[in-house]
């Protein structure tokens, strides 16, 4: 895909370290989480909690080697990002979050769909609100009448496809 | 029963109006996909995995094949006429074909990159075709340590083999693996990693995190991205014909790149954009016009469009006949199987050869159909690249979140969309591969099972890991796979290795 436009970005020094410690703390967890589980591998030798452990270690080590890499210095950095439309999108995929229960799948929907919109630039909420929950709509009609997919109605669905 | 008789009986199968449909679908989603930017076939694939649960299994999976198929067709036709490759695998053909359609030239670039795609794709199934047998005879003799051996060989290629770094691959590879082992165990039921969530349980849903890193990572990166351009399309003069010309000096790359592509595809050893690379270093040498290169030469398209096409079609030999994936899509294509109770490997020529049968004939008519949806109907497909960016990724989004809300409409479910979506965001940003994320879900599981039952077989020794030839060979290629690389770089040759690295789809 067109990741490949930008992503020669290299990263500064504090990223690597950043890498490191997240790495580190998810190792840590799995080794831990390995503590408590109680089977002990039986014929095999090794169980449930053995992969934990070697994956946890396997991210001990990629954490220590993200260390060494950021102390031998940076490869330069990352290209500017703007914040705003990651923003809108992450902004969106939430409020989808908290209105599909709510409000039903096209007005989740349309609310996602206008606000990725208003990400790429179309920030006419008028316009771009509407358009998406009909759209969304479609999609309803399509996949959960025609395909048989469970989405999650509300009082426009009820309202157009009946309870 | 010999390949033919099998051919000809999965043709029944194939010819049947409803698989033809179905088939006909993929290839168009598919080469819709691959003409759009910012959507692969592994995330296509991925979205539909639900839709399709309640469907055909053999049609389902035919479709999931056309769209693979469809989407190396239809990337060509982004990266000549808007130098943005719709997939991964073509980002090579943009070198040559934007050059050619700049200098008036997109229509026979065009046409020798859906005929050549259309040659590698009906000799690489062919090839399919005949060489799954003998694997499949092989394969009988494997046994859990041999599928272990295989499946490291094969977290190697896809994460650190290629690429611009080893660490980086590893990393994404583990991330992977970590995520894998949210849920309950398949051998012996006990629930890990799922701190009392119960939503958990049920582990990291494959089209979650597809959809997470391959959609919603991608329009948060290109969303971010300060300045970016308009691209521009160029126009096609002189519609699609090719010159003679262009005929003798196309034939000959079409059929070099499915040499290089299927046996590459058909290895463990990387996808479609692997295979592609080298298809065009190849080109350069062999073609006999080296001084065109960069300037618009037609051996730059046809080669590696053949190559791209004849590893899709490669990547099914390990995937059908050893239940193996090799690239992203592959491994989503693995967890289409498994949704419908079917695991491919030498059984499923046994227990279901219609299927598989049906599945590789349908490959063959879903070729001829992709040369029709790719040359007369080619303005179409432009059209779709007139469709401004907001709407674009508003649709994109609405979709990747249908998937995920078609396999369980619940919050958590969603937040982990959101959550991994930022994840694959950051990990773009910095150079992490997002492939290996993938397969490290869905390869994780099984590597596991096979290494816990090899050790219960031979009750906790772990020299039963490389007691056999074919184990301890598998392995010994798979360390190569990683040192190799690694050495490389460090004595500065591992500009080339980032070219090649492989991507997505």
């Amino acid at each position: 895909m067109i990741k490949r436009l930008t992503a020669t970005g290299r990263r500064p020094d504090g990223a690597a370290f950043i890498v490191a410690a997240g790495l580190a703390a998810g190792g840590a967890v799995l080794i831990w989480q390995a503590g408590t589980i109680p089977d002990k591998g039986g014929y095999a030798g090794i169980g449930s909690a053995e992969t934990l452990i070697f994956v946890g270690w396997g991210l001990v080590l990629l954490a220590l080697a993200h260390v060494v890499k950021g102390l031998r210095g940076g490869d330069g950095g990352v290209p500017r990002q703007a914040p705003v439309p990651i923003a809108f999108v992450v902004g969106g995929l939430l409020l989808q979050l908290l209105l599909l229960h709510p409000a039903g799948f096209s007005i989740a929907g349309g609310v996602l769909f206008s606000m990725t919109a208003a990400a790429f630039g179309k920030r006419n909420f008028a316009l771009t609100l509407p358009i998406g929950i009909v759209f969304a709509l479609v999609v309803y009609a399509v996949f959960d009448q025609v395909l048989k997919l469970n989405l999650p109605a509300g009082f426009l669905e009820n309202l157009i496809f009946g309870g | 029963m010999t390949t033919i008789d099998f051919l000809l009986q999965g043709l029944a199968v194939a010819t049947d109006p409803m698989i033809l449909l179905y088939a006909l679908i993929g290839v168009t989603l598919g080469t819709a996909v691959g003409v759009l930017p910012g959507i692969g076939p592994a995330l296509t694939v991925a979205l539909l995995l639900p839709v399709t649960y309640g469907l055909d299994p053999a049609g389902s999976l035919i479709m999931f094949a056309g769209i693979y198929y469809g989407g190396m067709y239809g990337g060509s036709t982004t990266s000549i006429l808007l130098n943005t490759p719709g997939e991964s695998a073509s980002i090579v053909t943009a070198l040559e074909g934007n050059k050619m359609a700049r200098a008036g030239r997109g229509g026979p670039a065009l046409a020798t990159a859906a005929i050549g795609s259309f040659v590698a794709g009906v000799l690489a199934t062919m090839a399919l075709a005949f060489l799954a047998p003998h694997i499949v005879k092989l394969a009988l003799i494997f046994g859990p340590r041999e599928y272990f051996a295989l499946m490291v060989l094969a977290f190697v290629t896809v994460s650190a083999a290629f690429g611009d770094s080893a660490l980086k691959g590893m990393t994404s590879l583990f991330i992977g693996l970590a995520l894998a082992l949210i849920g309950i165990d398949g051998l012996t039921g006990q629930a890990r990693l799922s701190f009392g969530v119960p939503q958990l349980l049920d582990g990291i849903e494959v089209t979650t995190l597809a959809v997470a890193m391959f959609a919603v990572g991608e329009a948060l990166f290109v969303a971010a991205q300060i300045g970016g351009a308009e691209d521009k399309v160029h126009a096609i003069k002189g519609g699609v014909a090719m010159s003679r010309s262009d005929w003798k000096r196309s034939w000959r790359s079409w059929l070099r790149g499915t040499a290089i592509g299927f046996p590459i595809g058909a290895m463990p050893a990387g996808g479609a954009d692997i295979a592609s690379f080298l298809s065009y270093g190849t080109e350069k040498r062999f073609s006999g016009h080296a001084d065109e290169f960069g300037k618009g030469a037609i051996e730059g398209v046809a080669g590696p469009e053949a190559a791209n096409n004849a590893a899709a079609a490669g990547t099914l030999v390990p995937l059908l006949t050893l239940g193996l994936p090799t690239t992203a899509t592959a491994a989503i294509m693995l967890a289409g199987f498994q949704q419908f109770g079917l695991q491919p490997g030498p059984l499923l020529f046994v227990t279901a050869p219609d299927l598989v049968w049906g599945l590789i004939a349908s490959l063959l008519i879903a070729n001829v159909m992709l040369l029709v949806l790719n040359l007369p109907l080619i303005g179409l497909w432009i059209k779709l690249l007139t469709i401004p960016r907001p709407w674009l990724y508003a649709g994109i989004l609405l979709f990747a979140t249908l998937g995920t809300i078609g396999i369980n409409p619940s919050p958590v479910e969603l937040a982990m969309l959101t959550i991994f979506g930022v994840l694959g965001y950051l990990m773009r940003l910095y150079g992490y591969p997002i492939a290996p994320v993938v397969v490290g879900l869905i390869l994780g599981p099984m590597a596991e099972q096979q290494l816990r039952r090899a050790l219960s077989i031979s009750q906790g020794d772990w020299t039963t890991l490389w007691s056999t030839p074919v184990a301890a060979g598998i392995l010994i290629v798979a360390a190569l796979a990683l040192i190799v690389p690694i050495i490389l770089r460090l004595r500065g040759k591992g500009h080339v290795l980032a070219q090649i690295g492989g991507d997505e789809d």
